[in-house]
């Protein structure tokens, strides 16, 4: 276990890191009035400078700027794909463990069915039914992606109900739903919620994937896989900048989101969180 | 009457806990059940609070025999046999205050006057009443278990070794609540347990568990 000033540094680098890139992609594209799109042949692949901290790419176009809503874009998809991942997951998981016998075999064996098809293939698939665009790749993702939080709850919730405080619950005359509304959500919560924050760099490496192989986004449209797709014939002609910065701003939340994700976890762990204390 | 008539029951359908097990509690009588740990009698407690199905034998209630157990029970049957516990960490949400399962039977305005009521008569005080499980003792929090079992006012009360975590004081104040309530009332009360001495005082008669078994067994 680190010692409580580089917990509190990992904490606050991680939560200022998001920061600085959400408030980016918030205010970056309604306020600087530059078109992303704009081509200018006379300055393609220009190294980064002080005009153009990123470089340009091969059409001459700002790499700052479209990383910029690169992000922004990945971002969205990721939050959003996560966020309907973990309320499916959440649902059938808790489902399955508060109703039990049947319902929970035929729920789990679902579950089984999807994890048996690597999950990226399933993705692919699930993409190649739809016109490119945004929400095959959201759909894709969180099709995907609601299995494992399924489990988790499942199994958080199976072990909730044999304890007495539920066994009281249904002796004072609670019904289904109020034992699980009231006694057995807002105990795996917290644990879904973590599993969805988790989930929201995961879901972006998948958006990247998809654009990456031509199955995501349309290829003019910014996002981060598309960049690196785009900046391959680049690389190989020395040009390194197209490729690094779009692959840093992959890297860089991931991190910050498992720093940030660590120590939500200590708090949701009260044993850990006294021995920091003590 | 509440009537345990050869109940077979357990959580393997193979290795039952007990087999044939009966017991008879009369309206407004008190009786204390005594047995050495791990015999079966909080099973036996479970069954007849409708939280466990038996895999064999009948419960009669009040001269109807119960067919559905748990959810599958009507809210009014399952509300009239109320039920303590012997852990109360174990049987309190860790989530809710004190006071919230008091306040979660009824409407809001009968359950603040059943809350204003109960609280001082198994001797919780309103600060208590807002506190989490954590923030109080064993035996402050079995007092609320108690209270949450009374505040349905049910005509059946099982206790389940409800003393068993908790010094002498808390021990007599609890009984003395019960025995408040089951005067106003004339509930009848189920008392499991191992303590010979307290049964015997708390309990118009005590049964030993190996007389609720079949004796050819």
């Amino acid at each position: 276990m680190a010692d409580p000033r580089t917990h509190r540094l990992r904490l606050w680098t991680s939560a200022g890191t998001i920061a600085v890139l959400v408030l980016a992609v918030l205010l970056v594209p309604p306020l600087v009035q530059f078109d992303e799109q704009a081509v200018d042949l006379s300055r393609k692949l220009l190294p980064p400078s002080w005009d153009h901290p990123f470089g340009t790419d091969d059409l001459g176009r700002d790499l700052l700027l479209r990383c910029v809503h690169g992000l922004r874009i990945s971002l969205l998809v990721g939050l959003v794909a996560a966020l309907v991942a973990t309320v499916v997951g959440t649902a059938v998981g808790a489902a399955a463990g508060a109703l039990g016998g049947r319902p929970d075999r035929w729920l789990m064996r679902l579950v089984d069915a999807f994890s048996s098809v690597p999950h990226l293939l399933l993705g692919i698939f699930v993409v190649a039914l739809f016109r490119p665009g945004v929400w095959p790749v959201i759909a894709s993702v969180a099709v995907t992606h609601w299995l494992s939080t399924a489990r988790i709850v499942r199994a958080e919730v199976l072990s909730l109900r044999g304890r007495p405080f539920v066994d009281a619950a249904v002796s004072g005359g609670a019904s289904r739903w109020r034992v699980a509304v009231r006694h057995l959500l807002p105990a795996v919560l917290p644990q879904a919620g973590l599993a969805a924050v988790l989930m929201v760099p995961h879901a972006m490496w998948h958006e990247s994937a998809l654009s990456f192989l031509g199955l995501g986004l349309p290829s003019h449209q910014a996002s981060l896989g598309n960049l690196v797709q785009n900046a391959r014939s680049s690389l190989l002609a020395g040009y390194w900048w197209p490729t690094l910065y779009p692959g840093l701003l992959l890297i860089v939340p991931t991190l910050a989101v498992a720093g940030l994700a660590g120590a939500w976890r200590d708090r949701l762990n009260p044993r850990r969180r006294s021995e920091l204390t003590l | 009457m509440l009537e345990l008539d050869s109940v077979t029951a357990g959580y393997e359908r193979r290795a039952p806990v007990f087999r044939g097990a009966s017991l008879t509690v009369a309206p407004g009588e008190s009786v204390g059940l005594l047995g050495p740990s791990g015999c079966g009698k909080s099973t036996l407690a479970r069954v007849a609070a409708l939280l466990h199905r038996p895999d064999a034998g009948r419960l009669v209630l009040d001269g109807t025999e119960v067919r559905a157990w748990r959810h599958r029970a009507p809210r009014a049957r399952r509300t009239a046999v109320g039920v303590v516990f012997q852990q109360p960490r174990t049987a309190a949400d860790p989530r809710l205050t004190l006071a919230e399962p008091l306040r979660a039977a009824g409407r809001r305005a009968e359950a603040r006057e059943r809350v204003a009521a109960l609280a001082p008569a198994v001797g919780l005080t309103p600060d208590l009443l807002g506190r989490r499980p954590h923030e109080v003792s064993d035996g402050q929090l079995q007092r609320a278990c108690l209270a949450r079992a009374l505040t349905l006012r049910p005509r059946w009360l099982i206790c389940d070794e409800m003393t068993a975590m908790l010094d002498a004081s808390t021990t007599a104040a609890l009984v003395a609540a019960v025995e408040t309530y089951r005067e106003e009332t004339g509930a009848g009360l189920l008392a499991v347990g191992h303590d010979r001495v307290l049964l015997n005082r708390w309990c118009d008669r005590t049964v030993e568990w190996k007389d609720c078994l079949p004796t050819a067994a």
